[in-house]
């Protein structure tokens, strides 16, 4: 159970203060997520060619600049790395499938948590206030972005087990709620390729999401197939390179707030998470239906 | 009149104040500005208070209301003076779901539209809406008086028992037991009246009355299905 | 010679099977019987009370007591202590109990009001509490408690704000042992012109059920409904959440996360007025398992003692109350056990018990409103059979018999406060009960599960 959030700004003279609206979001929301916490932010599209990753390790003096020394070496195209906390945002001169080969050979024990052009994905144990500061939120800026409280309900409290989960190039899951057909779905999707590494349900939703996708769906098509096949109680928020959907299950008893202005479109398990942001009082304010996608996308 | 920023002095400290009024108080007139969609303002109150709130407000307010006169304008989250007593809790914009669950006495209204489950286990109190209403509304209603204005979602009065549904537009589906039933000029008054105290210039002619078909009171095997 | 066609007995004759009959494990008799009475009535079994088939128990554990290494407590004279304080987390008012035995949510309409007078007298006396049930408060019941806990329950029949604040506590019920997952039921016949009444229901008519909240689901939400309880009630008064026992683990995390003063967990044995038999005995885990695995989830919180647990489910005696408290229960709550101090399936009013179809030590027909004895009925006769005086002295007299019980093993085993019993007090007779309460089997170090030998 758990709090989420998600800002898309349509006017990009605010997205200098993305990353502290964000915050402010997430604060609003650690009393129903006080276990950890995390965010995707998209910004900084990669130069053609390059691929960004978002790398963690629980080890504060993890050789990251050696990791980025020996790849580059190794490759022989430019990696640089910018540090947040546990995590490095990695970005390499190379495909996808090069960078994820290399990573998964030489450093196995260093987690992948988001991989894109635009995406950056942080997350953490820790009471949300802590993690904002820790990955310095605040001062990021960027077009869109989805953040996840956590109140763990039957997984642990770790940070793989923590929100969003990427579910493939630029995407990215926030769920509040619980699944009950997890499991088997799970064992279902590990036989058509997908990999987990734990036993969150909402790991399998992301799992479920990018097989899908990488079967042909649309992301709309996707997450129509998920109403019925995904049983349980959940509002789900995904995050795409150029922009962001939610959904409803039918019985939509989990809470969910969309808002508007000409300025954003903000997305909050509780309006207290929305009201603080720039035109709030005016702007305009509903639920979303039960088992309906709504989406938005930059032009 | 007494205005409160309950931002800066907090709901805790707003409710105890409410609630520590003498019961002869003349400090009757209350406006707190600055909800930001705080939970639980105005909750559990018992005075002839009229209380306007200047903003949109989370979760259960006027949750369990007595006597007060509550005004909200803005928008309300879910639960909605949950289980009110008496009174008037009365919203401009919308309600997020459960809006008057369980409610026992007094009047809701909400003037802009109410979400899924409106209604849901209403004992006796009597809900006005301006506009539509969502899903599973008047779910196990078994008393009071559900007016809906504009249309409502799948599933009304799943399982309802006494509790009365006025609706003025469409109805998506009609929950287990529930069933259209005609418009008397009895019920015709109730709900001239019903919509006269929310304050609604609304033709009572074209509305529709719903109920129970009773059928589900004791359990037979050949209703097994509508459970 | 033609071969008799008479069935020759294929097993020795026994005194429960005289002709020597061969019996069948899968469709005994008792099975072959409910298949039956399915086939001739089209609706599931609805019945009270709690599981009744064997289950790993308290029965299963026994006491480490005095030895060389340990000594013992004299009698009477070195005290052992017995209070408890629920609900210092939060509340302005925490509550004070002078035995750790409190009665458990039953509602008016399941039980007759001498028996909730009764059960309200006896607890006063014995320092402890009472609690509401599935149909709110009764003036009867606050009066005769001293100390009332007012329950929160997906239906919200009765729910009054000036109850709840006129009693001690508050208990959020999400679920019960006998029907984790199952909303209240009571059938037509107890549905009285007060009951429904009190519950704004049609005289008459079998009350149908939710079993979920209407205003809130999930942990997170459940927060934010704690919070407007406090808020209504100015922060004075203790919040238990109550669990039927399934994922026990998880549950009371998330209760102490949610902001619980207290945690209630029922394990499967725990009883109900009515509700389908299939419920009952197929879901829910048993209380000795759910004790452990609550302790356990509060100590990997550093919440323990912090935050109340108090158990349910099949307490019957001090033993009982003994083994719960040393797995680490603050306290336990009795329900079945406290109807049978009643009276409940006392050898009385035998024709009674023979025109519902039963017998003493058998009955489980509350759902019936029929109580032969006057506890679960609402029909005046048969309440009249139960005086609320002479069954509060009963009551008191069961409930003093355990403290006094529990107090015996505790000194036995060199504890001069009942809450110093420990895992490491007990050894299990059964590998099942070993694995479940994590403590060793009798005479090795093995714990399933945990290694060792």
């Amino acid at each position: 159970m758990c709090g989420i959030v998600g800002l898309f700004l349509k006017n990009s003279a605010l997205e200098s203060s993305l990353g502290k609206h964000l915050s402010a979001m997430l604060s609003a929301l650690s009393d129903r997520g006080p276990d950890s916490a995390g965010f995707a932010i998209y910004r900084n599209p990669a130069p053609r060619g390059s691929i960004k990753v978002t790398l963690f390790h629980p080890d504060p003096d993890f050789g990251w600049d050696r990791l980025m020394r020996e790849m580059s070496e190794e490759i022989g195209t430019k990696v640089r790395g910018e540090a947040r906390g546990s995590h490095l945002l990695l970005t390499a001169a190379m495909p996808v499938e090069t960078a994820r080969h290399w990573l998964a050979h030489h450093r196995p024990e260093v987690r992948i948590m988001g991989v894109g052009d635009c995406i950056e994905l942080y997350k953490e144990k820790g009471n949300p206030k802590e993690v904002v500061r820790r990955f310095g939120l605040e001062e990021l800026a960027g077009s869109h972005a989805l953040g996840h409280t956590r109140m763990a309900t039957e997984s642990a409290v770790t940070t793989q087990h923590s929100h969003p989960f990427s579910t493939g190039l630029d995407l990215c899951l926030v769920h509040n709620g619980s699944l009950s057909n997890h499991n088997r779905m799970r064992r279902w999707l590990s036989r058509h390729g997908i990999e987990f590494q734990t036993d969150n349900d909402t790991e399998v939703a992301a799992g479920y999401f990018t097989h899908l996708l990488g079967e042909g769906a649309t992301l709309k098509e996707a997450l129509k197939s998920g109403i019925s096949d995904l049983d349980g109680f959940y509002t789900f928020a995904i995050g795409t390179k150029d922009g962001f959907a939610v959904v409803r299950d039918p019985i939509a008893c989990k809470p969910a707030v969309l808002a508007e202005t000409d300025d954003w479109v903000a997305m909050a398990s509780e309006y207290r998470a929305i009201a603080h942001l720039p035109g709030a009082d005016q702007s305009r304010i509903w639920e979303p239906s039960p088992a309906t996608v709504y989406s938005w996308q930059k032009h | 009149m007494i205005e409160v920023d309950v931002e800066s002095l907090g709901v805790r400290a707003l409710n105890e104040r409410l609630h520590r009024l003498p019961r002869d108080t003349n400090e009757r007139l209350w406006k707190i500005t600055n909800p930001k969609g705080a939970h639980a303002l105005a909750a559990g109150l018992d005075r002839p208070l009229s209380i306007e709130i200047e903003g949109h407000v989370g979760y259960y307010c006027g949750g369990m209301n007595k006597q007060a006169e509550i005004t909200i304008n803005g928008h309300a989250g879910p639960g909605l003076a949950e289980n009110i007593m008496s009174g008037v809790v009365r919203v401009k914009g919308n309600a997020s779901q459960s809006a008057a669950a369980s409610g026992r006495g007094g009047l809701v209204v909400i003037g802009g539209d109410a979400s899924s489950r409106c209604g849901i286990s209403m004992k006796g109190v009597d809900i006005v809406v301006g506009g539509s209403v969502g899903h599973m509304s008047a779910f196990m209603a078994q008393a009071g008086h559900l007016v809906v204005c504009g249309n409502a979602g799948a599933h009304l009065g799943d399982s309802i028992y006494e509790a009365v549904i006025y609706v003025g537009g469409e109805v998506e589906s009609l929950g287990s037991d529930c069933i259209e039933k005609p418009m008397t000029d009895e019920h015709r008054s109730k709900l001239e009246q019903l919509l006269a105290s929310a304050g609604l210039r609304v033709q009572a002619a074209r509305f529709r009355r719903f109920g129970s078909a009773r059928q589900l009171y004791n359990f037979k095997v050949d209703h097994a299905a509508q459970y | 010679m033609p071969r008799s066609t008479k069935a020759k007995p294929t097993a020795p004759a026994t005194a429960a099977n005289p002709a020597g009959r061969r019996e069948h494990a899968s469709f005994p008799p008792v099975v072959i019987a409910e298949i039956q009475r399915a086939a001739r009535e089209g609706i599931y079994d609805i019945r009270g009370l709690g599981a009744k088939r064997r289950l790993p128990s308290f029965d299963d554990l026994i006491f480490l007591g005095a030895s060389i290494s340990r000594y013992p407590l004299e009698g009477y004279r070195e005290k052992c202590a017995t209070n408890v304080t629920i609900g210092a987390r939060f509340a302005k008012k925490p509550i004070e109990l002078k035995i750790p035995i409190t009665i458990a949510g039953m509602s008016f309409g399941s039980l007759s009001a001498n028996a909730k007078e009764a059960l309200g007298r006896a607890a006063s006396e014995m320092g402890t509490s009472t609690t509401t049930g599935d149909g709110g408060m009764t003036q009867e019941e606050r009066r005769a408690s001293k100390i009332l806990v007012y329950q929160v329950l997906p239906s919200r029949y009765g729910h009054d704000p000036d109850h709840m604040r006129s009693c001690e506590a508050i208990e959020v019920v999400v679920g019960q042992g006998a029907k984790p997952g199952g909303g209240g039921m009571l059938l037509g016949l107890k549905v009285t012109e007060r009951v429904a009444g009190m519950r704004t229901l049609p005289v008459g008519i079998d009350q149908r059920s939710a079993c979920r909240h209407p205003d809130w689901t999930g942990p997170d939400d459940l927060e934010i409904k704690i919070a407007e309880l406090r808020e209504v009630t100015d922060w004075e008064k203790p919040i238990y959440v109550k669990v039927g026992a399934t994922r026990v683990k998880y549950d009371v995390a998330l209760a102490v996360k949610a902001g619980a003063d207290a945690v209630v967990v029922d394990g499967m044995q725990g009883g109900t007025g009515a509700t389908q038999d299939v419920f009952i005995e197929h879901v829910g885990i048993p209380t000795l398992p759910a004790v452990r695995q609550a302790a356990e989830a509060l100590q990997e919180l550093d919440m323990h003692r912090k935050v109340q647990l108090i158990v349910s489910g099949g307490i019957r005696n001090g033993a009982d109350v003994a083994k719960a408290l040393a797995l680490g229960a603050d306290a336990v709550s009795i329900g079945t056990a406290a109807l049978m101090a009643l009276n409940c399936n006392a050898p009385l009013f035998l024709e009674d018990y023979a025109k519902l179809g039963t017998a003493p030590g058998y009955c489980h027909h509350c759902q019936t409103g029929r109580c032969p004895v006057g506890v679960t009925t609402q029909d005046p006769e048969l309440e009249a059979r139960l005086d609320p005086e002479l069954a509060a002295h009963r009551v008191r007299n069961y409930l003093a018999t355990m403290v006094l019980e529990a107090q015996t093993l505790a000194r036995a085993c060199g504890k001069s406060h009942l809450h110093n019993l420990e895992p490491e007090d007990l050894a299990a007779l059964t590998i099942e009960a070993a694995a479940m309460a994590k403590v060793p089997l009798a005479g090795t170090d093995w714990i399933p599960g945990r290694g060792g030998a």
